[in-house]
């Protein structure tokens, strides 16, 4: 099962890169997310997954696409780097890839192996102990996180909004 | 094992059975509905050997057969397959959407015991809000993958109005999460068995007749219909984003506003009108508060639920057409004043109000 979704996961993922059309590397994004908020689903983590679905493929990408559709993209010529930012993206690619890499190493020995089921309690993953979480422990980075969601919605709203002559 | 897996295939037949073929009576009650409004006599050359009053069964054959045997144009210059995919897309979720919403209450047969509801999942309210987000998707490659201008701009307008109006839904969505204090459909159901003072069943119209409105306007907005079709806007942009469409393709986008129009209903039903709930029945039959009491055996119970259930769903959709076919269309501007301006404002204070209360209650 996990391979039957991890597969498709990565294929989508490099779609969104790999796409000429804004629209297609748009849309390859969102199967790439959905597929993800599937594999969450059957990690018990059935919140999340329904957040993932409703925040980032309901919403964020919607607006991608608007806007997408708004400034009427077509096919993106084939060189529209510039020099430089190949090479420059390369490093960071190379450098993340070892950073990930070097978490992963770490990581794995403390992994249970494949096929060793892991107890979890039955409220895992359930909204009330989400919540619980959200709401006493990391209370202060919600609220900041919040605020700053406020600080820029005013923004864009001062950003568009008419200048009186 | 084998038997969970049985029991969840048939439901999940059943769920699939009833949405299908409710899109499909809705498709022939919109012919005579709207033929009643205007005062005409509306779908009557569909008869079986001259009897015109078989219409309803000869309707649901011969529609799809006539889509299903037309030619499927794909116009040239389109992408080929996003204008394949978008009728998927477009109808994918809605019916999806069905799998969370409790047809009936627990059925036991023997030992075993049924929930009657495609999918138990304890995040059933979000899971819905998440299948109606991505029902944006099909309206917008729709009209984006048919390389047609009309088609485009009803694209932006569908993709534009569903942001809007999703805004207002989920406002409306959560003030009844508050009040049941559950984002589990069937315990939300279940808690609207109780009755106020023994008398009135404590149905959320009740408790929410606010939300309630909010919520079928939000509704009939993200299903596209009249007095909100502007995606579709015949008078002004020929189809909309299903202009280049036909055949079996066309049929596909005609039906995902059938199948929305009936996840529609079935939501304001199991939020505001107690779900499968028939007033004074219990799980052993009727008790009536002026001290009759009608024993029932179970399989009866279960079945007046469904029963009660899917009529509660058809009033709705009924309640639909008839709205689809007495309002105008709204201007644009209209429509996002609307929107922004009194359905997110009222569903803002709609929520605070019941946030509120509920402490106030629970002190």
């Amino acid at each position: 099962m996990f391979f039957l979704l991890s597969v498709p996961l990565v294929l989508f993922s490099l779609g969104v890169v790999l796409a000429r059309s804004p629209v297609r590397s748009a849309l390859s994004l969102v199967v790439a997310l959905f597929l993800l908020a599937v594999m969450f689903f059957l990690l018990d983590a059935r919140m999340i997954a329904a957040l993932q679905v409703i925040v980032y493929a309901g919403a964020i990408m919607v607006l991608f696409l608007f806007v997408i559709m708004l400034l009427n993209l077509q096919h993106e010529p084939v060189e529209t780097a510039r020099p430089g930012q190949r090479t420059i993206a390369g490093a960071f690619a190379v450098v993340f890839a070892l950073v990930l890499g070097a978490v992963a190493l770490r990581g794995l020995p403390t992994m249970p192996g494949p096929g060793v089921e892991v107890a979890v309690t039955p409220s895992f993953g359930s909204v009330e102990s989400l919540a619980e979480r959200l709401f006493t422990r990391h209370a202060l980075a919600f609220e900041v996180t919040s605020v700053l969601l406020l600080g820029a919605i005013v923004g864009a709203v001062v950003l568009a909004r008419k200048i009186p002559r | 094992m084998l038997t969970v897996v049985v029991v969840s295939v048939i439901k999940a037949l059943i769920v699939i059975g009833m949405v299908l073929n409710l899109a499909g009576i809705l498709g022939w009650v919109e012919r005579k509905g709207s033929a009643l409004i205007q005062d005409r006599i509306g779908a009557n050359r569909a008869a079986i050997f001259g009897f015109a009053g078989a219409g309803l069964v000869n309707t649901l054959l011969a529609d799809p057969i006539k889509f299903l045997t037309k030619e499927d144009v794909i116009p040239r210059g389109v992408d080929r397959l996003l204008h394949t995919l978008a009728p998927c897309v477009a109808l994918f979720p809605a019916i999806v959407a069905f799998a969370a919403v409790p047809f009936g209450d627990r059925l036991r047969i023997g030992d075993m015991v049924v929930n009657l509801q495609a999918v138990e999942i304890d995040v059933g309210v979000l899971f819905l809000l998440a299948m109606t987000s991505l029902g944006v998707y099909g309206v917008v490659l729709g009209g984006w993958a048919s390389n047609n201008r009309l088609s485009l701009l009803g694209g932006i307008r569908g993709s534009a109005q569903m942001i809007s109006y999703e805004l207002a839904m989920g406002l409306a969505v959560v003030a009844v999460v508050l009040t049941y204090g559950s984002l589990d459909f069937q315990e939300i159901v279940r808690r609207q068995g109780h009755m106020i003072g023994g008398w009135i069943p404590a149905w959320g119209i009740l408790y929410q007749p606010l939300a309630f409105l909010l919520l079928l306007i939000a509704g009939i907005a993200e299903t596209k219909r009249a007095p909100f079709d502007l995606p579709e806007g015949e008078s002004e942009i020929v189809s909309g984003y299903f202009t280049e469409y036909s055949g079996i393709k066309y049929l596909m986008f005609f039906m995902t506003d059938f199948v929305e129009i009936a996840v529609v209903s079935a939501v304001v039903t199991t939020f505001f009108f107690g779900g499968w709930q028939v007033p004074f029945l219990a799980s052993e039959g009727f008790v009536f508060p002026w001290g009759w009491s009608v024993p029932l055996p179970h399989v009866v119970v279960v079945l007046l639920q469904v029963a009660a259930y899917m009529v509660k769903v058809f009033i709705f959709c009924c309640l639909q057409v008839l709205v689809r076919w007495t309002m105008p269309r709204l201007r644009y501007d209209q429509l996002m004043w609307f929107g922004w301006k009194v359905m997110l404002p009222l569903g803002l204070a709609n929520l605070v109000v019941t946030a509120l209360v509920l402490l106030w209650i629970q002190g």
